[in-house]
């Protein structure tokens, strides 16, 4: 019976294919992530655009790999959950950005022109 | 007697039924809390989408103070990640012994993702000492101040799954592989992947974008 009842959470079915391949999957792009940083052969602008396309791969190697989501229905609410949270994070993560950054500009001050706090606040 | 005999199959229907009904309850709530689970974790996200909101905002105030670029060494960055990349593969084989019901192979692959979990937490906490110890701690300016919420809120979490895991080990030993222990490793394992990703955001955008 715990059998079935492991079985019937969508995070419980793994196989150890998944794993090993999902590690391996994962070393290389953690590797593809790291290597033009640490050497920089790429441009500043190529190095931002691969850091985050890796990233956003690697991220689905896990939930694909580890937390085994995938197209089954079983998992259409972990499924419908995920989505919703993901346009939430959009919403959050680039409405603040957007805001802050816009502000920075408008009030005419560059980043590196931030006027420092005093010592100990 | 043709009543008691109809009593009789009567009793084992029942308890067929009875039994099947609890097999499946069993399993419904087993899932339904490893939904609920996953309904927390989401929550979880949203509060990691706001701490590296706001580093972004924050990542470049260096109120004259440290900048990543100065501050980190992405080797030992790279040593983290595959330490707790490590401990996600074998929590999963922790899970993989559990469908086998081998007992002594779900404790063994959680002391190993235990030992690769706290290697993770010592290297984090040495880099933290170090940080203060050179006067770049959460108050010398806002970068570093965002860098400190968010790496030692992930941090946190690790740390408390590592509790979590702990306290797992002695359960099964206690009581061994029973149906309410086996769930809450469910969740365990779940818990411990979803740290591995949010790790994968924290070396982007904090280490790997704060160096190049």
């Amino acid at each position: 019976m715990p059998h079935n009842a492991i079985d019937a959470a969508g995070a419980g079915k793994g196989s150890a294919l998944s794993y090993l391949s999902g590690y391996v999957l994962a070393i290389l792009l953690t590797l593809a992530a790291f290597l033009p940083v640490m050497t920089r052969v790429l441009s500043p602008e190529e190095t931002f655009i691969v850091i985050f396309a890796v990233a956003a791969a690697q991220i689905l190697v896990h939930l694909r790999c580890f937390l085994h989501l995938d197209g089954s229905s079983e998992q259409r609410w972990n499924r419908a959950a995920l989505l919703f949270t993901a346009l939430i994070l959009v919403l959050i993560v680039g409405g603040e950005i957007w805001i802050m950054f816009s502000l920075h500009a408008r009030t005419m001050l560059a980043p590196a022109a931030m006027p420092s706090p005093p010592n100990g606040a | 007697m043709p009543d008691t005999a109809i009593e009789v199959l009567n009793t084992d229907i029942l308890e067929d039924m009875f039994a099947s009904a609890e097999g499946q309850g069993e399993a419904e709530s087993v899932a339904s809390t490893a939904f609920g689970f996953w309904l927390y974790i989401m929550s979880d996200c949203i509060l990691f989408a706001a701490l590296f909101a706001t580093f972004v905002v924050l990542s470049r105030n260096y109120a004259g103070g440290p900048t990543g670029r100065e501050l980190f060494d992405l080797r030992e960055t790279l040593l983290e990640t595959f330490s707790l990349l490590t401990s996600s593969v074998t929590c999963g084989f922790a899970m993989l012994a559990l469908h086998r019901e081998e007992r002594g192979g779900v404790i063994s692959w959680l002391a190993v993702t235990f030992l690769f979990g706290l290697g993770f937490v010592v290297m984090e906490v040495r880099e933290f000492l170090h940080m203060a110890a050179i006067g770049s701690g959460p108050w010398r300016s806002g970068f570093l101040s965002a860098f400190f919420t968010l790496v030692g809120a992930h941090g946190t979490h690790v740390a408390i799954g590592l509790v979590w895991m702990a306290f797992m080990i002695v359960q099964i030993l206690a009581k061994g592989l029973t149906a309410s222990v086996q769930s809450r490793l469910l969740r365990l394992s779940m818990f411990w992947h979803f740290l591995d990703i949010i790790w994968v955001g924290v070396f982007t955008v904090v280490y790997l974008n704060g160096v190049y």
